[in-house]
């Protein structure tokens, strides 16, 4: 079925633009049910307007109208609507329960399992894997591989967030207390975008993530790159960076892998530098923006959880040169 | 005179004007603080139900204009939540349920023959426990501690831990005035509906309007509740440290969903139920025929609102609730379709065969077809589960809810203002500026609301005080802010007509429209005590058949305001009511009920103290004075 | 369409019209408004209480062990005030039988009877909150347990209230007819309140023992 032309959006965030085979069943399921829809809407209104026409013609020509003769014929005919109605409510209910099974099938051998956890407002996520080594947390990006099908498995940390990736499925609700699963597959190439979909408060609004699916080859160079720990520092300036961040407030909430720093009240920063945004994609990850996010958080993202900080000139532009080195 | 009259003060003028004495409203501020008459509180519950419209509007206009672009910083997120949060929960608690009440309480009494509402001075508790509660949520709106999580106020947004402040316990006492007051109109109505009415109007008698809110005011009774109790267990868990719904303490977020849409899918359906009842009405009138298949049109009203309690889980189909269960909601959620269709096709059908009359109540229902129904079966797309699981939290369901809101209540109710004003008011609203208004909102309604069902499918979440530059929703979003400017035109122009109309609008006759219910029987507006001698109804169109009415209640005392009483199914003439005149006693308790349910957002303990006045003012309302006793011994007559 | 207009003169009663002087001015039962206020209110409490019950039992699902972290309520004065509650039905259908009558006389000594069971009542609610092995704010099966008992408090304390009011006007006058039917739907609230609390001390005192 042919898609809307581009009325509006950005084809990395369209559910009809589906690239996954979850979302494609449900685009299938919309399009059908959006023509049944359509058609009724019109038989409808073209009902209506036709009797609208009729009554006028009679209201002008000064009529009697009403007949039991007539009466027993309209009945016909509203029972006769009534009937069509049920039957298309029949077909659009079982149409739902096809593609409800369809989405139930998805084939899960050789899943990629990863953890997601909701934070008011970021994402969490933990790749994981039988080898315990292997296992990494990152945060706002998530990379799969095209074809293999993905098993999430969806927590809350603080209130209830939902992870909505249009694309490629449909959403499931983070609940604190609960765990909830999202299963899909991409099938085509392409970096999509997703966002909560819960109000969660403050930056609800801002609390997107970025999903990229690539061939299997670039996924597992990805995957080899992020189970390393943090690279090590280059220069002095980048040694005096990871000394600012291991001994300052910086370690108070974030992890770097091969630091000491290991808290896991924000995302973890062990290859931050490899991801497109900051802030749950609310800035793109350049070296001024991530110098603007560590200088003042909240002066982009109101309300979010990371304080300011005052760092001295010199502490600073080395913590960012650190930073700045963490593919 | 003829030997046989009897002698009492009302009977030398025409049945339609008002009897003397016993029905005379007072002057004054203490006549409108103490009146009884329920067109008086009638009319206030609906001037002040549109006023929290019209307040709820502007914060529209306020979240329209933020969004017109993106990336604005009109409003701050704060702010933007603040006002999302109030312009529902106002749209909803404080207009969409309260305005069908409302109008309700004016028109139920005189279409059934009647000479008052029942328990008329709890409908005047519930009229001034409502407006203090209304004011409360702007105030703390204005005062920047606003509820901010929602209409729906999820847990654990709302809880004690990430609900900080007193922001949301705002909201849940808000829950608690609007619940006291609708849950009391409830029992007034459904007594009226079943005790008053005119000897002769048996069930099968009853205009479909007074149907409808027969139906709207059981599933009151049955549905408010679930909101009562669970607002009243935030409040607790907020304030007092109980665990409902707190996952780590054996409680849970989704109990508060399964309390909250338990009752709030049947709300939606207090605000429809009301609106099929004004579609009913104007469309027979203005078909000049009853409408068709009478019986078909009741089972359906009555079928509605008991599916209606089925179908909540269809708003926590993205929770972890089991697969099946949830399928279950999607044939529950389908299958109340066909009630509605069977009334669409019944309409479609009475106007087919009838003589219309193209004046603007009319046009006002004919925007309900297109409005309602193309909201309707958007409604069977989120039923569908996987495809549910896109749309749902989407622009799509925001489109979808004002289709059906928009469409199923306010154009009814426009439609019914039309229809009702020379009723209300003694004068005709102007007919030329009435097009005019019905076409800037049909037109401004569509170009605001059509381009958010794109809008959702093409990815934009709800409840988001902005959005990036990129995602390309800017141009959909600017066209709905200039649909909302429209819109707004039109009920500017509407409260325009209103005011004018009222100043030196067209006196209006008593039965302009030469419709078939038993309020066009009376003047316009009609007098104290309704009718001097209440009719005895032949059938089911009372002012359009032959025998239509058959006799007058006579022997009604002039002294007392007595009403009749007659039996729940046929209408045969039981008993008769003497009824209390004013009182200031349910604005006194309604004031000290508020003081306690304010207070007690700040201090547990408020429960305890505050409560005493109020029930000291209760006794003190309920104790009868003397005179009133001595008065009512003279009229009596035990069974 | 329409009815012919009647003549300003009114003409004598014809067959259609109704004298409503011929009928009484109070009446008992579901033919009294009184009757349908009491029974709106006892739906919607109904409801609450019904409510109230599933809360209870969601939370229930929630955990292996019931209840959580602490022991049953002790049965005793449970038990003790469902006996009391019953038996106070008696001078209650007593009293709506006598206000049913409009024997004044009987329905002051009922009232002073059913006013004299609230107190023990109220007094035994009051040893039934002391013992019931668990706070609202310890978990959430205390709160639903404090939630379910508060709200049959509440209605324990507001039938009450009701009844000593109607019993001083009962003394005091100023008394008509209406006054007696107020008496009987005062009963009838009294039987709503005992009979809402047969499921109520099953789910709280039984529920935990026996399911």
């Amino acid at each position: 079925m042919t898609a809307l032309p581009q009325l509006a959006g950005n084809p990395m965030q369209d559910a009809l633009n589906a690239t996954g085979i979850q979302a494609a069943h449900v685009e299938n399921l919309w399009w059908l049910m959006f023509w049944v829809c359509t058609a009724v809407f019109v038989a409808v209104m073209v009902a209506l307007l036709a009797s609208v026409a009729r009554a006028r013609r009679a209201e002008q020509r000064d009529e009697t109208r009403v007949s039991a003769q007539g009466e027993r014929r309209l009945t016909r005919w509203v029972a006769g609507a009534l009937a069509v109605s049920a039957v298309l409510l029949g077909v659009l209910f079982f149409a739902s329960i096809f593609t409800d099974r369809a989405l139930a099938q998805l084939p899960l051998e050789d899943a990629l399992h990863i953890e997601v956890t909701g934070y008011q407002w970021w994402w969490e996520a933990a790749y994981d894997d039988p080898t315990p080594s292997n296992v990494f947390t990152t945060a706002n990006e998530l990379h799969i591989p095209v074809g293999r099908p993905v098993m999430m498995t969806l927590r809350a940390s603080d209130v209830i967030h939902s992870l909505w990736i249009p694309n490629l499925a449909g959403k499931k609700d983070l609940i604190p207390g609960r765990t909830n699963t999202l299963a899909l597959r991409a099938d085509a190439p392409g970096v999509y975008r997703a966002q909560c979909a819960e109000f969660c408060g403050w930056q609800h609004a801002n609390m997107a993530l970025f999903v990229v699916a690539e061939s299997p080859a670039d996924f597992a160079r990805w995957l080899d790159a992020q189970r390393k720990p943090a690279a090590e520092p280059t220069t002095d300036a980048m040694r005096h960076g990871r000394d600012v961040f291991e001994k300052g407030t910086c370690a108070m909430c974030h992890a770097i892998k091969g630091t000491s720093a290991n808290a896991a009240r924000a995302p973890d920063l062990t290859h931050v530098a490899s991801r497109r945004s900051l802030g749950a994609g609310v800035i793109p990850n350049t070296a001024e923006h991530r110098a603007a996010w560590v200088g003042n958080a909240q002066a982009i993202k109101p309300g979010t959880n990371m304080p300011p900080q005052p760092l001295p000139a010199a502490d600073f532009d080395a913590l960012l040169a650190y930073l700045g080195s963490l593919q | 005179m003829t030997a046989g009259a009897t002698v009492t003060g009302g009977i030398g003028r025409s049945s339609t004007s008002p009897p003397a004495g016993a029905w005379a409203e007072r002057e004054g501020v203490f006549g409108a603080l103490a009146t009884v008459d329920h067109k008086r509180v009638g009319r206030r519950f609906i001037v002040t139900a549109f006023g929290f419209f019209a307040c709820a509007g502007i914060l529209a206009a306020l979240m329209r204009l933020q969004l017109a672009f993106p990336e604005q910083t009109l409003l701050s997120a704060d702010k933007y939540n603040q006002i999302f949060t109030t312009h529902g929960t106002a749209m909803m608690f404080l207009f969409a349920v309260p305005m069908g009440q409302a109008v309700a309480i004016y028109l139920v009494p005189l279409m059934i023959g009647a000479r008052n509402i029942a328990f008329p001075r709890m409908v005047a508790y519930a009229y001034w426990v409502y407006l203090i509660g209304g004011v409360m949520l702007f105030v703390a709106l204005i005062l920047d501690i606003g509820p901010d999580a929602g209409w729906f106020s999820y847990t654990p947004l709302a809880g004690p831990q990430y609900g900080i402040g007193k922001r949301s316990d705002f909201w849940a006492q808000l829950i608690t005035f609007t619940e006291l007051s609708g849950l009391m109109v409830a029992v007034a109505l459904i007594t009226t509906i079943l005790k008053f009415r005119a000897p002769g109007m048996s069930l099968d008698r009853i205009p479909l309007f007074v149907w409808a809110m027969l139906g709207t005011n059981f599933m009151i009774v049955f549905g408010m509740p679930a909101v009562m109790v669970s607002s009243t267990a935030l409040i607790m868990d907020r304030l007092v440290g109980t665990h409902f719904f707190n996952p780590a303490a054996g409680g849970d977020s989704l109990l508060w969903q399964h309390l909250f849409w338990f009752f709030g899918h049947p709300e939606v359906y207090f605000i429809f139920m009301p609106g099929l009842g004004v579609v009913s009405a104007i469309v027979a009138a203005f078909s000049r025929r009853p409408v068709f298949a009478y019986p078909a049109m009741v089972l359906s009203l009555n079928a509605t609102a008991f599916r209606a309690f089925g179908l909540w889980v269809h708003h926590m189909f993205a929770t972890s609730i089991p697969e099946l269960g949830k399928s279950f909601f999607t044939a529950a959620s389908m299958v109340i379709a066909i009630p509605t269709a069977i009334q669409i096709f019944c309409w479609i059908a009475t106007i087919a065969t009838g003589r219309i009359v193209l004046r603007t109540p009319m046009l006002y229902i004919l925007g309900f077809f297109f409005i309602l129904v193309l909201g309707g079966l958007t409604g069977v797309m989120l039923a569908s589960v996987p495809l549910d699981l896109q749309i749902h939290d989407t622009y799509f369901v925001v489109a979808h809810l004002h289709y059906v809101l928009i469409g199923g209540m306010v154009f009814p109710i426009f439609g019914g203002f039309f229809y009702w004003f020379p009723k209300f008011a003694g004068r005709m609203l102007d007919e030329a500026l009435g097009k005019v208004t019905f076409w800037l909102m049909f037109v401004g309604f569509n170009v605001t609301f059509f381009p958010m069902h794109v809008l959702g499918l093409a990815g934009m979440p709800r409840r988001v005080y902005t959005y990036p530059a990129d995602m390309g929703w800017g141009p959909l979003n600017l066209t709905a802010t200039i649909g909302a400017a429209v819109l707004a035109a039109g009920v500017a122009l509407f409260v325009f007509n209103v005011v004018r109309s009222l100043l030196r609008g067209e006196q209006a006759p008593d039965d302009p429209w030469q419709a078939d219910t038993l309020e066009w029987a009376t003047s316009s507006p009609p007098g104290p005590g309704n009718f001097a001698e209440p009719p005895v109804v032949g059938s089911r169109e009372p002012l359009w058949s032959p025998h239509g009415i058959v006799g007058r209640v006579r022997g009604l005392s002039v002294e007392v305001p007595e009403v009749l009483v007659t039996t729940a199914i046929d209408a045969r003439p039981d008993s008769r009511n003497a009824m209390p005149g004013p009182s200031l006693m349910p604005p006194i308790a309604a004031v000290l009920t508020s003081v306690m349910l304010i207070s007690s957002i700040f201090t547990p303990w408020a429960v305890v103290w505050g409560t005493i006045p109020v029930v000291i003012a209760l006794t003190i309302w309920f104790w009868p004075t003397k005179r009133e006793t001595e008065q009512h011994i003279k009229l009596e007559k035990p069974p | 369409m329409r009815a012919p207009e009647l003549a300003v003169d009114a003409p004598p009663m014809q067959s259609g019209d109704v004298d409503a002087k011929t009928l009484p001015s109070f009446v008992y039962g579901h033919r009294s408004t009184m009757w349908w206020g009491t029974v709106g209110v006892a739906a919607i409490e109904g409801t609450v209480f019904a409510l109230a019950i599933m809360v209870y039992f969601y939370v229930r699902t929630r955990v292996t062990v019931w209840p959580p972290e602490a022991p049953p309520p002790d049965m005793l004065w449970g038990t003790v005030n469902t006996v009391v509650l019953l038996l106070s039905l008696i001078p209650n259908h007593f009293t709506k039988k006598a206000a049913e009558r409009r024997d004044l006389h009987a329905v002051r000594v009922g009232m002073m009877i059913c006013i004299a069971f609230a107190f023990v009542f109220l007094f035994v609610r009051a040893l039934e909150l002391m013992m019931l092995n668990v706070r609202w704010d310890t978990n959430a099966y205390g709160s639903a347990v404090w939630f379910l008992l508060g709200l049959h408090t509440t209605h324990l304390l507001t039938d009450w209230f009701d009844t000593v009011v109607l019993a001083v006007l009962m003394f005091t006058g100023p008394i008509e007819g209406r006054r007696f039917v107020d008496a009987s739907e005062n009963a009838m609230y009294w039987n709503f309140v005992v009979a809402a609390w047969l499921p109520i001390y099953a789910v709280i005192y039984l529920a935990p023992r026996l399911l």
